[in-house]
């Protein structure tokens, strides 16, 4: 008699030799995604006792099939979701039939889930796109299918639900499936079917329906157990990306990673796409004792045979087949956001381990998803999708999405509030020779500036010694960085020490602080730099005088008005003590006056707000 | 070795490791909730294996509501002294002030002030900006929506409605002041899986995953293990001794045993293949009211 335990070990051998096929059911609102599989989890047995019990008890008042259940309830997970008897997210599902096991992504039919149905796709292997028989091929059925194509899932499914709501029309399928062939075919997936199905009843799911005589393609499950979607990615090129530099002790430096694709074995000769350095593979490092080999998937530390500078982001390749290593490529982009994508603006890009500031640098067209036609356009709108080209602030590795989707796909991630805004897949990477051409226009203030994505500009602060100048503009320009700005401070600290040391504290001295001042703020702003100048700048005639060198850039005096009494008592540099007691001759508003502006742009009060408040105010004065 | 494609346990125990990592690379302060069930197991066992040869470099939580399993504490130290990762206990203070318990003031209280508040506090003591957990997609329904990488507010709230989008494997870790991550490695893994990767990396649960006589008492249908003498015998009531084990492990006044010989991994693997009740079932929390696990995850529960 065999013990359970060889049972066990034959029945998990089973279970290995399955394959698992991810896929996603996508479509219009509507078209009966969630039932179709809630339909597949009751067919393949997975709704268990306490499971039916409840669901029989939520199916009441719903629209059921033979069996009394309303099959869109077992995946309709959320509340608000039942309430609405709409789908919002992406929910998961496994299932497991003798020959494979599945893990369904159900994603949202509504347009404003666009993003979320992105989401599921892009770690499918295969679709099955749900129309709704009686309204045939939608917008969203078209947008989906686009999208699908984007993200590059190569399997495809058109799942003619409700037939039995068209009374099993032959007629009606074929024209939809004709339809959606035709609208297809520029997208290029590698396999497309086409089933008529009713998952409510249960029609050409698990076999063929009798009530469909006039279709002799293969039922939905047998479909899916059977078509071969896996690619080989250990064949590919080896790409590791370096997620974290395992480090327990001097004795021991090692990368800990996954293999993106490809093959690695110890004693390969590997590159750092960074540095371009080579090493060697001395040791494939995991807790089960080390490895001579190891293939696309596995997550495993490489230790390698020098001392080379590697560090959380850099891909490691094999020389000869290493990946693109550019700071500008062109990529296809779906924008995820309400607030729309603009050239010039910049934005945090994730690709693989590595994360850079990025700014679409053109955008080139937008792609209509219902006739696939391109169109100019000035942005990129929620849900729709176009192509740009990107640069980022430092050189990234890279391949072309169609190639490898790990090492060619991007999140674009926003500056301030660091939400996900959209998903790139990348076409090719651009060398700088290509992307600028230094004949058709010179270089000047407004080139300069657009390459920053700004309005160069200069803001003048004046006000007492303590007044809060400097903390104003130290988060004003936190908060422009913040926003991938470029900005400047010029204050007493940065001039006095250095450009200035020369200078001593007479009148004509201090005119010529404030005249070297000015030039030196119009020179950055003419570099295309936002320039915060903090200076106590205590006579209208110097100030005068600033603004006259500024010439035709955009300036702007801003008087932080916080009373002496108050700068007294704050006295952050002990400066009015100083002055006080004799030792600074010439201080201001001591024993030199200020001469209050008589019309400044905007006047802030430095005693009665918080300096963040402030600065707050004062960047939307400024429109930034 | 010819293998060129891995196998779908080598495969889930790959994406795992990597999500491990990931959080270790991008997040200050990370933490692991550290339940003691097998799940818990499993997240361990992955946590070693994914920054092999260094330490974890993050403390292990567990949020102690008083009322766990004896076995359960017994085996949360031996583990912590053989494999010596920090660890983290709390127990909601206020609350233990107060005396609450599941008996005088409900499942649902007690598991808002116990559970749920106390979580809330430790991770707020310990600044932590991301919390791993052991959530699993096929759990539940609210689960199965859930991101791998799901962010919270600064009141650790979860907003369903607006997920950040999440494609392929790279995950947006980026957070503001006071928000926090929760990170869930074995997402795509089933109860199944759970299974069979204790038994094929033999990996050590609680006992009371397996079948033994152990005193119980039956209320409604379920079997209340009596583990101490705070459970409250209701008149003429009297514990009996039973063969029983259970599927998943909590507070033991609101976990159900089971009826069960299956006294070792191949039989607990085998009787799960013919059972025909979700795991989930014996929580006595989540049959409260539909939507409820969604609920208490908008409040913070993990």
């Amino acid at each position: 008699m065999a013990s359970p335990n060889t049972d066990l070990d034959l029945w998990l051998a089973q279970q290995t030799d399955k394959s698992l096929l991810r896929f996603l059911t996508c479509g219009s609102v509507d078209d009966g995604k969630s039932t179709l599989i809630g339909r597949l989890l009751y067919d393949s047995q997975l709704v268990l006792d306490d499971q039916l019990a409840s669901l029989k008890k939520e199916s009441h008042n719903r629209i059921v099939g033979e069996e009394g259940i309303d099959f869109s309830l077992l995946v309709d997970g959320l509340a608000a979701e039942r309430e609405q008897g709409i789908t919002i997210d992406v929910a998961y599902r496994f299932f497991s039939t003798d020959k494979r096991k599945f893990i369904v992504a159900d994603t949202p039919g509504h347009e404003q889930y666009t993003r979320n149905m992105a989401t599921g796709a892009s770690n499918a292997d295969l679709a099955l796109v749900l129309v709704d028989a009686r309204k045939g091929v939608l917008t969203q059925t078209r947008r989906h299918s686009f999208i699908l194509s984007l993200i590059g899932v190569k399997h495809v499914v058109l799942v003619v639900n409700k037939i039995d709501l068209v009374d099993y029309d032959r007629a009606v399928f074929e024209r939809i499936a004709a339809e959606y062939r035709a609208f297809a075919e520029p997208l290029g997936f590698k396999t497309l079917a086409a089933v008529p199905v009713s998952a409510l009843r249960g029609d050409n799911i698990l076999r063929p329906s009798a009530h469909t005589p006039w279709y002799d393609g293969a039922a939905l499950v047998p479909y899916l157990e059977e078509i071969a979607v896996s690619e080989d990615r250990s064949a590919q090129s080896f790409r590791f990306t370096v997620q974290w530099v395992n480090r327990p002790d001097l004795d021991f430096r090692g990368f800990s990673g996954t293999i993106a694709s490809g093959t690695v074995a110890v004693g390969d000769d590997v590159l750092i796409a960074s540095s371009r350095k080579p090493a060697r593979v001395s040791r494939i490092v995991t807790m089960d004792g080390d490895l001579t080999r190891a293939v696309a998937g596995q997550a495993v530390t490489l230790v390698l045979d020098r001392e080379v500078d590697v560090s959380r982001g850099d891909v490691l390749s094999h020389p000869g087949e290493t990946p693109e290593f550019s700071n500008q490529f062109q990529a296809r982009l779906v924008w995820m956001n309400e607030e729309a994508a603009f050239p010039g603006r910049s934005y945090l890009l994730k690709i693989g381990a590595q994360t850079v500031p990025a700014t679409i640098t053109d955008l080139k067209y937008r792609t209509n998803v219902n006739t696939l036609e391109r169109s100019a356009a000035t942005k990129i709108d929620l849900n729709e999708v176009a192509t740009v080209t990107i640069a980022t602030d430092k050189p990234i590795a890279f391949d072309p999405y169609a190639a490898n989707a790990l090492t060619g796909g991007f999140i674009l991630i926003d500056r301030l509030s660091n939400a996900t805004l959209g998903a790139g897949a990348i076409e090719f990477g651009l060398r700088r020779a290509q992307n600028l051409t230094y004949q058709n226009f010179d270089v000047n203030r407004e080139v300069r500036a657009r390459m920053k994505g700004q309005a160069p500009r200069i803001v003048w602060f004046t006000g007492l010694s303590g007044s809060g100048k400097s903390s104003i503009a130290n988060l004003l320009e936190k908060r422009l960085t913040a926003e991938g700005r470029h900005a400047y401070i010029l204050d007493g600290d940065n001039v006095r020490h250095g450009l200035n040391k020369d200078l001593g504290f007479t009148e004509a001295a201090r005119v010529e602080n404030i005249r070297r001042v000015a030039e030196v703020a119009r020179l950055m702003a003419d570099a295309g730099l936002v320039v915060l100048v903090s200076f106590i700048s205590p006579f209208e005639k110097e100030r005068r005088l600033a603004r006259e060198i500024a010439g035709d850039i955009d300036f702007t005096e801003v008087y932080v008005d916080t009373p002496l009494d108050v700068c007294e008592a704050r006295d952050p540099k002990g400066l009015y003590k100083k002055a006080r007691a004799g030792e600074i001759k010439n201080f201001t508003g001591i024993d030199s006056p200020f001469e209050a502006p008589s019309n400044p742009e905007l006047v802030l009060h430095g005693a009665e707000e918080e300096p963040a408040v402030l600065a707050d105010q004062l960047h939307g004065w400024l429109k930034f | 070795m010819t293998q060129t494609r891995l196998t779908h346990l080598q495969a889930l125990e790959a994406e795992s490791i990597e999500i491990l990592r990931e959080v270790a690379a991008s997040f200050e302060r990370p933490v692991m909730m550290y339940s003691i069930g097998k799940d818990s197991s499993v997240l361990l066992h992955l946590a070693r294996k994914a920054f092999y040869p260094s330490r974890i470099p993050f403390p292990l939580l567990h949020v102690d509501t008083t009322f766990k399993f004896r076995e359960m504490i017994a085996f949360r130290d031996r583990t912590a002294e053989e494999y010596g990762f920090d660890l983290i206990r709390h127990t909601n203070q206020d609350g233990v002030r107060d005396g609450i318990n599941p008996f005088d003031h409900g499942s649902s209280r007690y598991t808002d002030i116990m559970k749920t508040a106390a979580l809330r506090q430790a991770l707020n003591a310990g600044k932590y900006d991301a919390a791993i957990g052991g959530a699993r997609r096929d759990e539940e329904k609210s689960r199965a929506k859930e991101r791998i990488f799901s962010h919270r507010n600064a009141s650790h709230a979860w907003d369903p409605k607006n997920q950040r989008p999440e494609l392929w494997r790279t995950f947006n870790t980026r957070l503001n002041p006071g928000e926090s991550m929760r990170v869930f490695p074995i997402s795509n893994w089933t109860e199944l899986d759970v299974w069979t990767y204790i038994y094929s990396e033999n990996i050590p649960i609680v006992p009371l995953y397996f079948a033994r006589p152990r005193p119980v008492v039956e209320r409604s249908g379920t079997l209340i293990m009596v583990d101490d003498e705070r459970l409250p015998l209701l008149p003429g009531e009297r514990p009996r001794e039973e063969v029983v084990r259970f599927r998943t492990l909590g507070c033991y006044p609101l976990t159900g045993a089971i009826r069960s010989d299956a006294a070792d991994l191949p039989s607990i693997i085998m009787e799960m293949q013919a059972s025909r009740t979700s795991e989930r079932e014996g929580r006595l929390i989540d049959s409260d009211s539909v939507g409820s696990m969604e609920k208490k995850k908008q409040e913070g529960y993990f």
